[in-house]
């Protein structure tokens, strides 16, 4: 492992530990290639973290806007007026900004800031890390993968100012409506900022992904056998091959989108007519679209969760001091779970008119998916079975991140079985069910993994009193907002409504939007504290003293409190044991870093 | 805004400090033991939540299904419920169980328990039996609702346009005609209808989406759409099915409850069944909007009585005699026909 290129590693950076952290070392580096075209993948995964929970914040704000619709939708406000001008006019919504603030908070938050905010963070921050490399295997590929993920961002918010606004047709885009630009005000150039902005996304996504799995695959320290890899580097390196194989897909979706839209052909289009005359096009497929946009979407849905997945796994092992119960099941689950996710897209388009045969076997594959689910579900609680649990924040975030993946989990099993699924389609249960799922319980992996390793990445600790408030406001205030909604859904009220006013089966939830808006409005502001707790806390928190505040076996942790460029000051040390060695090393510590060589009569861990 | 947030930081900040001057070891004993509490106190306020939720909106859900299989959808999906509800019920009260039994002690360590092969095949085969069963009773009613509507069934066109739907009934010869999207004009054939096709001749066209069906016969409903993606979302019907503009796509139910009859098991004068579009199509995808109308045998056929062929209203001309025994054969607006089985 010493041929690994790296820039000169800032020895300096660890005996600083205890100094101040105003300065930033220019002696060193400049701060440019330093803070900004860095190309450590510590620096990067934490500009990834920043731009993801900007995202969060705009995109989150978005949902505030439109749930004060939704919620309130005969009153006005015009604070809203502040905010989006002449798109809320007298501080009254505009219906096709309704549309485009539920697409773009869609578009931010699954992409930018789940796929992005939460891969991007982690896979660069622990890879490295926790397998033993000074830095990834192409870092400044890495660097550029922040680099498009920047410019993406920066289209994507410039879209936002246009005149006709940016794309409204949800997050999903299906043609027609998001290919003509009669079709909506956001299908014109918004729409073709959205596709240039997603078109840079994919690239970045796969410069990323890439380069963590050739990182994971060459790039152990010795005696890191992949068995002997965290749980959080197995579902890293799951999600990358989830990216890797299925953007491309996505991308050639996107890219017959824009033919369709600016060179006159037809793959979406056919027999249409509007704005007053028939279009020319016959013979496209607006289905086809769907198939190859959720031949992503529904990879995409994991590459959300398995980060979460490997992290909730790590922080729930470390906390309870237990090793992880049936890591080679976990693993399996998670190859399963890698695999089905590849055959189970088209249980998005069961009422499509696509072939009622074809839906069978999607049912079929879906509800398989199930099983390995399970598997973790259950292997997570025995992992807190008969543990000595430390309530650490991570470890709160971590056990609601269970909580909502079984809750969130459950319901899928209505929507993946067509015949329940021909009712329940495009309604608010499945709103509740993957906000619950991957969204409000990725986000709790992705908080779990922040409390966590932010000792890691800053060198001191976020407060822990307003981590305890934050985690419960959100818990409650998820379970609030979504478990109604359920209902809602099963009563058939449809998503993407800007009023329900006139409907005689739908208009009777209407004080229950207005609790639900309360409790969203509620919640953005509880993240508020989070944001606050996390700036402030880079710069103000309490320091971190000991080399392994968690008392983790594994290699991050044997780096200096802050490392510098490179990870390790001296040699990178070997590996002897597996990373969940939760047992009494004979010195009065309950666990044994993986570093430590295995006694005579020991066999390594728990296989 | 911003000073509230330094306020409370301060505060949470100061807070930290006391505990460390205190004694960080008992301290985070104390910490941890209350941690403990309140998720054993959040985890009963929840179920009562569950409960008070059950019972502030069990009144607002829809009323029983009007199809014949909707009541199976009824059923299968209080199944479902079932299932899913034991293992929601069973692992959150684990979850939340073991966090409190096995907080952190200076009595106990942790047992180091790494794995089990016999417990994780028990818990491979049992949800994956459970599956199994809930995926054999969804595809059988699966291919029950999807497959081909019974011979006698009534065979309606809707179509969906932004943002209003179209309705068009058969006529006295129970044949739509053909149609083209080249040949659509607002305001003298909104769907395109051929007028070389006799069959066309004597179709309705009912413009304000009201979609009368007559109860206990089955109806075939033919979806397409003029411009973007639609969908026909029938809540009370459990039925749903998207409009794609290019394609047809079929559904087909057998109504059995009447709005008369709905309007005095719901107790709501002003019950009626609609018609949602389900999929997103522009800026007025909330406002698209139809009914039905499920009414007797004898009530429809007074009602068809009244309603004048599409070609007579749009044509200022009489309209033409239809064509005598007509093969009742279905022309659509479209290349390919996907039909439902």
């Amino acid at each position: 492992m010493s041929d690994v290129i790296i820039q000169g590693t800032t020895t300096a950076h660890g005996h600083d530990a205890h100094g101040g952290h105003h300065g930033h070392e220019h002696h060193e580096q400049h701060f440019i290639t330093k803070y900004i075209f860095s190309q450590d993948h510590k620096v990067i995964g934490k500009q990834f973290l920043i731009t993801g929970i900007i995202w969060a914040i705009i995109g989150a704000l978005m949902s505030v806007f439109f749930r004060l619709q939704l919620g309130f939708p005969n009153e006005t406000f015009p604070i809203m007026e502040k905010f989006l001008g002449e798109w809320a006019k007298g501080g009254k919504l505009n219906p096709e900004f309704y549309y485009a603030l539920v697409t773009m908070h869609g578009t931010i938050l699954v992409f930018f800031v789940l796929t992005a905010g939460l891969s991007g963070t982690f896979a660069n921050l622990l890879i490295p890390l926790q397998i033993g490399a000074r830095d990834m295997a192409s870092p400044f590929m890495n660097m550029l993968s922040y680099w498009f993920f920047f410019i993406s961002s920066v289209f994507m918010f410039v879209s936002l100012f246009i005149q006709t606004g940016p794309a409204s047709g949800g997050w999903t885009t299906y043609p027609p409506l998001s290919a003509l630009k009669e079709a909506s005000m956001g299908s014109g150039l918004g729409m073709d900022l959205w596709l240039i902005s997603m078109a840079l996304f994919v690239v970045s996504s796969l410069l990323g992904g890439l380069n963590y799995i050739s990182t994971i695959l060459n790039m152990r320290t010795k005696g890191m056998t992949m068995t002997r890899m965290p749980l959080t580097i197995w579902a890293l390196f799951f999600t990358a091959v989830l990216g890797v194989l299925s953007f491309p897909v996505l991308f050639s979706g996107f890219v017959l989108l824009i033919f369709d839209r600016n060179f006159g052909t037809s793959f979406y289009l056919s027999e249409i007519f509007i704005g007053g005359k028939a279009l020319p096009h016959i013979g496209g497929s607006a289905i086809l679209y769907q198939h190859l946009f959720w031949f992503l979407g529904h990879p995409e849905v994991y590459i959300i969760m398995l980060p979460g997945m490997g992290m909730a796994s790590e922080v729930l092992s470390n906390h309870s001091r237990k090793p992880i119960f049936g890591y080679t099941a976990m693993i399996l689950s998670l190859i399963g779970i890698t695999v089905l996710a590849f055959v189970v897209w088209a249980h998005h388009m069961f009422v499509t008119g696509m072939s009622p045969f074809l839906g069978s076997i999607f049912v079929l594959l879906t509800l398989l998916i199930a099983v390995p689910s399970a598997v973790k579900v259950f292997n997570w609680l025995t992992t807190m079975w008969k543990g000595n649990i430390r309530f650490t924040v991570p470890m709160m975030f971590a056990i609601g991140f269970v909580s909502l993946f079984i809750s969130g989990g459950l319901t899928g099993l209505f929507l993946g079985n067509s015949a329940l699924d021909i009712h329940l389609h495009d309604t608010y249960f499945v709103v509740a069910h993957f906000h619950i799922v991957m969204g409000v319980s990725a986000f709790f992996g992705m908080f779990a993994g922040i409390y966590h390793w932010f000792p890691k990445m800053f060198g001191r600790f976020m407060n822990n009193t307003l981590g305890y408030i934050h985690f419960f406001i959100t818990l409650a205030g998820a379970y609030l907002i979504f478990w109604p909604m359920h209902y809602e859904g099963i009563a058939g009220m449809p998503r993407r409504y800007y009023d329900y006013s006139a409907w005689e089966s739908f208009k009777n939830f209407e004080s229950l939007n207005s609790f639900i808006s309360i409790a969203a409005i509620l919640v953005f502001f509880a993240q508020l504290i989070f944001v606050v707790n996390f700036f402030v806390s880079i710069f103000r928190g309490r320091k971190v003293m000991v080399q392994n505040p968690w008392g983790s076996p594994t290699l991050e942790w044997t780096t200096p409190i802050n490392p510098g460029h490179g990870n390790w000051e001296g040699d990178i040390p070997e590996v002897y044991r597996w990373p969940y060695d939760y047992k009494d090393d004979g010195n009065g510590n309950d666990f044994i870093p993986q570093t430590t060589p295995l006694k005579a009569d020991e066999h390594d861990g728990g296989h | 805004m911003m000073l509230v947030f330094v306020i409370i930081y301060q505060i949470a900040k100061a807070s930290e400090y006391a505990t460390i001057l205190r004694g960080e070891e008992k301290i985070n004993a104390r910490v941890n033991r209350t941690m403990a509490w309140l998720l054993v106190a959040f985890f009963f306020l929840g179920l009562y939540g569950i409960f008070m939720c059950h019972q502030a909106l069990i009144d607002r859900m829809l009323p029983i299904s009007a199809s014949e299989h909707g009541v199976e959808y009824d059923s299968m999906f209080l199944v479902t419920l079932v299932v899913t509800g034991i293992v929601f019920f069973i692992t959150q009260t684990a979850l939340f169980w073991f966090a409190y039994r096995y907080q952190a002690s200076q009595k106990r360590t942790a047992f180091f328990y790494a794995h089990n092969n016999r417990l994780e095949i028990v818990w491979t085969t049992i949800p994956a039996i459970a599956m199994a069963v809930l995926v054999a009773i969804g595809l059988r009613n699966w291919g029950r609702m999807t497959g081909a509507a019974p011979k006698d069934a009534m065979v309606v066109e809707v179509v969906g346009k932004q943002f209003n739907w179209i309705i068009r009934y058969p006529g006295k010869d129970g044949a739509l005609g053909k149609r083209d999207f080249r040949k659509i004009n607002d305001a003298n054939n909104v769907l395109g209808l051929d007028w070389n096709d006799k069959d066309n001749m004597d179709d309705v066209i009912a413009q304000n989406g009201e979609l009368h069906l007559v109860v206990n016969k089955p109806v075939s409903l033919l979806i397409g759409s003029r411009d973007v993606i639609h969908d026909v979302g029938l809540p009370h019907f459990r039925m749903k099915m998207d409009a794609v503009p290019g394609i047809v796509t079929t559904i087909w139910f057998t109504p059995t409850i009447t709005t008369a009859k709905m309007k005095e098991i719901t107790g709501n004068k002003d019950f009626v069944y609609e018609i949602s579009c389900d999929q997103m199509c522009g800026k007025g995808h909330y406002s698209m909007r139809g009914t039905v109308i499920v009414e007797t045998q004898a009530e429809y056929d007074a009602w068809m009585a009244k309603q004048q062929t599409y070609y007579a209203s749009a044509n200022p001309a009489p309209a033409a005699t239809p064509a005598e025994g007509a093969a009742p054969e279905q022309k659509t607006d479209s290349v390919k026909a996907i039909t439902m089985k």
